[in-house]
């Protein structure tokens, strides 16, 4: 599927934010970010949200404990960070609730 | 959160061990509220105890005194005071089971039979915990996301604990489980798509319902914690030590790990000797994500986004706890088995025919687990081995039997004498 797209630029596409995270983007439960891909959405929204990108990356990876969603897809079953995202999308971000790695 | 003063013990001698919640990941403390999630890094939070407190009402004399339920264990559990209602959960017995043991070619085995709990299922241990910590923190509805066995244990701690219950299921699940839930009062909610998805959908409306305490979501640090009193009753049980090995199935992981988590601290408050135990866990091979890591020495758990099997009470596609579930296995000198469907059935059939006791799917993985563990030499012939059967078998009965088959057979002594001959057991 073709996606709209604004002046020729990446589709805007809107993220969905979890409450324990709401206190680092304004208290904002959605925000909307350029994107042709998961990965580039998030990279948008970084870059407005540093503290995000604390919160959520270790050495420039995505943590474990994060699981992100396209939609009701778990992006793990897709293409990953690559996952192609358009204009109708809606990127989740949830808590794995993972017991770690030890 | 209140503790009780040294000085002034309660009339029951309780001091709790409960010491909040921290993080497992980056160790940030947190006090103990309605949550799960680290504010700092995302990780997932998870209860702390400060043993030395624990040790000081825990003994093995105070212990023996106590009712038998998993309350026996309060200091070493979630909570500040065991709640003075709710279901008759936990202490179930450790059978030998000797004409089992010689099937498998063992010495010494024991089922923890953990299906005689309230609802049939060892999950009325994980929501009495809940449950108390939801009215404490005043939730007015009980809910979860459930492949069944938590379904009906919602509904019944719910209907005790006067609260209402609303449970979320995989819509292709077996009808006795969400009967079971049904007529125990819950609204039922059956979701088009496997566990996976309403594990996930319940997470964004934990967000969004208030007033819900989502017993595997939100209060999940306290919730898990009730599995490890399975480990502390199978030490009491045995003589307060722990097994050699021990066999569990693994769904989201969460009670193969706090087996383990249980032992460890009846270690540190001095009621058991530091364990050795080796654990095998179970999975269905059409949903085996930590068994397919294990055998291919992946350090990586792909989820299963499609799980294929009979057994729908493991079919979870992304275990929460499947690295933990990996590094205990390995760290344990113990393993994660694939076990088919048909050797599933084929274990099932086997518990019934030497030891009398039906079992739920999972059972039937847990014993095909410890089959397998047997041939791969994880577990030997003189090892002292504890199997967890987690549910009943009348749960999941559509896969073994079909009762409305066979002949009606008229009521003379010639044709039953027929019948009999037929049937071979004249």
């Amino acid at each position: 599927m073709t996606s709209p797209v604004r002046d020729g630029g990446p589709p805007v596409i809107r993220v969905r934010i979890p409450p324990v995270l709401r206190d680092v983007v304004d208290g904002a439960r959605q925000l909307e970010v350029e994107g042709a891909t998961v990965g580039e959405a998030l990279d948008a929204l970084f870059a407005r949200f540093p503290a995000l990108r604390d919160r959520l990356t270790t050495d420039g990876q995505l943590s474990t404990f994060v699981n992100v969603y396209v939609n009701a897809d778990d992006v793990r079953h897709r293409d990953g960070l690559a996952t192609a995202v358009g204009a109708t999308d809606t990127v989740i971000l949830l808590p794995a609730m993972a017991g770690g790695s030890g | 959160m209140t503790i009780a003063a040294r000085s002034a013990p309660t009339t029951t001698s309780f001091v709790p061990g409960f010491a909040g919640l921290a993080c497992a990941a980056c160790g940030t403390p947190a006090p103990a509220g309605p949550r799960f999630v680290c504010d700092r890094c995302f990780g997932p939070l998870e209860a702390t105890y400060d043993h030395a407190r624990a040790g000081e009402s825990l003994s093995r004399e105070t212990i023996a005194a106590r009712p038998r339920t998993l309350w026996r264990f309060a200091e070493l559990l979630p909570i500040d005071e065991p709640p003075p209602d709710g279901l008759a959960v936990g202490f179930s017995p450790l059978l030998p089971a000797p004409r089992l043991a010689a099937r498998l070619g063992l010495r010494q085995l024991w089922l923890k039979d953990d299906s005689r709990n309230p609802t049939l299922s060892f999950k009325d241990r994980n929501v009495a915990i809940a449950a108390a910590r939801a009215r404490r923190f005043g939730f007015e509805t009980l809910a979860c996301a459930s492949t069944g066995n938590l379904a009906a244990s919602v509904a019944a701690t719910a209907a005790v604990s006067g609260m209402k219950a609303v449970v979320l299921v995989p819509a292709d699940l077996e009808p006795a489980k969400i009967a079971q839930a049904e007529a125990l009062g819950a609204r039922v909610a059956r979701i088009d798509g496997p566990y996976d998805v309403v594990n996930r959908l319940c997470l964004e409306l934990s967000d969004e319902f208030e007033g819900w305490a989502v017993v595997n979501v939100n209060l999940r640090p306290y919730y898990s914690e009730g599995s490890k009193s399975v480990a502390f009753e199978v030490a009491e049980q045995l003589g307060w030590r722990a097994p050699d090995a021990v066999v569990a199935p693994i769904a989201s992981g969460s009670l193969y790990t706090k087996l383990r988590r249980g032992f460890d601290e009846l270690a540190a408050v001095g009621l058991i000797e530091t364990p050795n135990t080796r654990h095998i866990g179970g999975q269905p091979a059409g949903c085996g994500p930590v068994a397919t890591a294990f055998g291919t020495g992946s350090d990586t758990i792909r989820p299963v986004a499609r799980p294929d099997t009979i057994v729908r009470s493991l079919a979870i596609g992304s275990p929460a706890d499947g690295q933990r579930s990996l590094a205990l296995a390995r760290g344990s000198g113990g393993s994660v088995e694939a076990v088919e469907d048909a050797d599933t059935i084929a274990a099932i059939r086997l518990l019934a025919e030497t030891e009398g006791i039906l079992t739920e799917t999972a059972g039937g993985v847990t014993l095909g687990a410890l089959r397998l563990a047997i041939t791969r030499g994880v577990v030997g012939r003189d090892d002292e081995v504890v199997v967890v059967i987690t549910g009943n078998g009348l749960k999941t009965l559509d896969v073994i039997v079909d009762g409305t088959s066979g002949d009606v057979i008229e009521p003379s002594l010639d044709a039953f004498a027929t019948w009999a001959l037929k049937e071979g057991v004249s």
